[in-house]
């Protein structure tokens, strides 16, 4: 019986606008969604639940809006949603913090993550959070398997390594094989009526705030040609203009 | 001004370039630059000695650094880097031990800068649909987005400290697995060439892995490509969940422009797109663009540069 969390974020989905006011990000017209690689995770959580019996909980940071991320990992099979109170930003030693922190007290032993968040790009919640923990981490892991322990496959240089792992554990996942697992209407329904266990926080100042957030500069327009002939007269312009090959 | 540490890129064995532009970085950040260089034979580092910019170079040298693990790296490195603002690449595996470092010195981690002015740091957020300027106040570790920075030359003298460092393994590598093709990683390339839908069947594929040996380029792909295709591995995915690239030159072929698809590569240097719909979106990021089946295009293209390059 294993004890495993899963980190979850919601994030803007993918495809949406992102528009800036006020020098910040405006999210208040963008469908929020778990962050592509969160989905890995939760998937790769319940595997492991299935392989070796245990509990899945998800666990998210945020305000109320951020109940519909764990709903939606509820419904497809965790069995606990948790939510850490806090609207206020966080760098990244403070968030880990406080994710470790409960973590340690709470008693998981293997926690799951997407190998970065769609927003913020960085991945450095898993391992930061496990060597907070003084726990291994694998990042970047594309499979999984349980049998005869537990293997995971993460890319290097040349190819991959295969490697063997054990609980204490963060796994920050990357796409895989696997296929995501998608909520069934009893699903669906569970998740509307699951209680989220709300705790609150109190975490430490950050030595890294936000001073703006901008559009990125415009690149200039580029140069368009028609048909394939043009081909040549660009291969010219790569080493003339740009100097690249 | 703050003391600064490099931990330097390795790739296949050797100190990468990509060390220069951390240098240049770390510089920029703060002074008295001592770079650390983990290795398992100190030899690897008499190659940096001649590398500029830096005040000292260490040999971080253990056993623990034959296979990446995370834990074992950052105790490892940690033992002998000094204090100060760390600086890594920020190449996966890198982040990953940025991140590590700085959870175990208990400060911050700023990832994927591509710019510093002063304490503000600028990094991608949104895939780079925006950008994040954040203020840092006291040590961090940075981790700095390749080829954006300009690289420190190699001309200067330091001599090298070699000191054995110890971390404890935390998990073990049961297989290496080499990848059947000898050709690049698209995270690794300098030039890529990518394959979208519009290829019509992996097969097609074959025209760009031709161009691809001319350039000395990996060979990319949509997702909708790897996808559609089993013979087309999700490795060679770039976009949103497949890998984040940024070459010098990257060509799009038989790719429309999706959103997710430009999260991957759209701070590549310079951007070729071939697509026989002149109001495909990827025309708009593309520096120069070439509407025409790539049926007609690449033909042109492979013999252009096999002329230029020959
Ligand atoms: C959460 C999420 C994550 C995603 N992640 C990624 C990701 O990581 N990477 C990614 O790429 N996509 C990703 N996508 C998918 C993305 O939205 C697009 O569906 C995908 O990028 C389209 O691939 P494509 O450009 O190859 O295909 P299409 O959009 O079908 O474009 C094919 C293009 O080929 C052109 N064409 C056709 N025939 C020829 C010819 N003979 N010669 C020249 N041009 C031709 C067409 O004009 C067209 O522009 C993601 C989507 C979601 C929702």
């Amino acid at each position: 019986m294993v004890k495993i969390a899963v980190l979850v974020k919601q994030v803007p989905d993918t495809n949406s606008k992102i528009q800036i006011s006020n020098d910040r990000v405006d999210l208040s017209s963008v469908k929020m969604v778990m962050s592509p690689y969160d989905e890995f995770a939760v998937e790769n959580a319940l595997l492991h639940r299935e392989a070796v019996g245990g509990t899945v909980t998800a666990i998210t940071v945020g305000g109320n809006s951020a109940d519909k991320v764990l709903k939606d990992a509820k419904a497809i099979g965790v069995d606990e949603i948790v939510r850490l109170d806090c609207t206020e930003y966080m760098d990244s030693n403070a968030f880990q913090t406080v994710i470790s922190g409960v973590i340690s007290q709470d008693g998981y032993e293997v926690v799951y993550c997407g190998k970065s968040s769609a927003d913020t790009g960085s991945g450095s919640t898993g391992p930061g959070v496990a060597e907070k923990l003084g726990w291994a981490s694998v990042s970047n892991v594309t499979d999984i398997q349980f049998t005869d322990g537990m293997t995971v496959t993460v890319p290097t240089e040349g190819g991959n390594a295969i490697i063997n792992v054990s609980a204490p554990l963060v796994v920050s996942c990357d796409k895989g094989s696997i296929k995501v697992r998608k909520p069934n209407v009893k699903g669906i329904m569970m998740a509307k009526r699951a209680q989220v266990d709300v705790k609150s926080l109190n975490p430490n100042p950050s030595n890294v705030t936000v001073v703006s957030q901008t559009m990125p500069a415009e690149k200039p327009a580029g140069k368009k040609f028609e048909g394939g002939q043009s081909a040549e007269t660009v291969v010219q312009l790569l080493r003339e203009e740009a100097n690249i090959i | 001004m703050t003391d600064t540490v490099v931990i330097a890129e390795i790739s296949k064995g050797k100190v990468s370039p990509t060390t220069n532009e951390l240098i240049s970085a770390a510089n920029i950040l703060g002074t008295d630059c001592t770079l650390v260089i983990p290795c398992t034979d100190s030899s690897l580092a008499d190659q940096a000695s001649n590398i500029s910019g830096v005040a000292k170079i260490i040999a971080a040298k253990s056993s623990v650094f034959t296979n990446y693990d995370a834990s074992g790296w950052a105790q490892a490195l940690d033992s002998v880097a000094p204090q100060g603002i760390i600086v890594t690449a920020a190449s996966a595996q890198s982040k990953d031990l940025a991140a590590r470092i700085a959870a175990r010195r208990n400060v911050s981690v700023v990832q994927d800068v591509i710019s510093i002015d002063g304490t503000t740091l600028s990094t991608p957020i949104y895939s780079g649909k925006a950008i994040e300027n954040v203020a840092i106040n006291g040590n961090v570790v940075v981790s700095i987005r390749p080829n954006v920075f300009p690289g420190v030359s190699n001309d200067g003298s330091c001599d090298i400290q070699v000191i054995d460092a110890s971390g404890d393994l935390s998990t073990a590598v049961k297989e290496l697995v080499e990848r059947a093709s000898t050709r690049l990683d698209v995270s690794e390339a300098n030039i890529i060439i990518s394959g979208g839908r519009g290829m019509g069947s992996p097969d097609n594929f074959s025209h760009l892995e031709e161009i691809a040996d001319t350039l000395g380029a990996a060979v990319g792909a949509s997702r909708a490509a790897v996808d559609t295709w089993d013979d087309i591995p999700h490795s060679m995915q770039v976009g949103q969940t497949g890998k984040t690239v940024n070459p010098n030159l990257y060509i799009a072929v038989g790719i429309s422009g999706a959103i997710q698809h430009l999260a991957g590569m759209r701070s590549s240097k310079y951007i070729v797109a071939i697509n026989k719909d002149a109001d495909a979106p990827i025309f708009q990021y593309a520096d120069y663009g070439i509407v025409s089946t790539w049926e007609e295009a690449l033909p042109v293209l492979s013999s252009a540069l096999s002329n230029m390059l020959s």
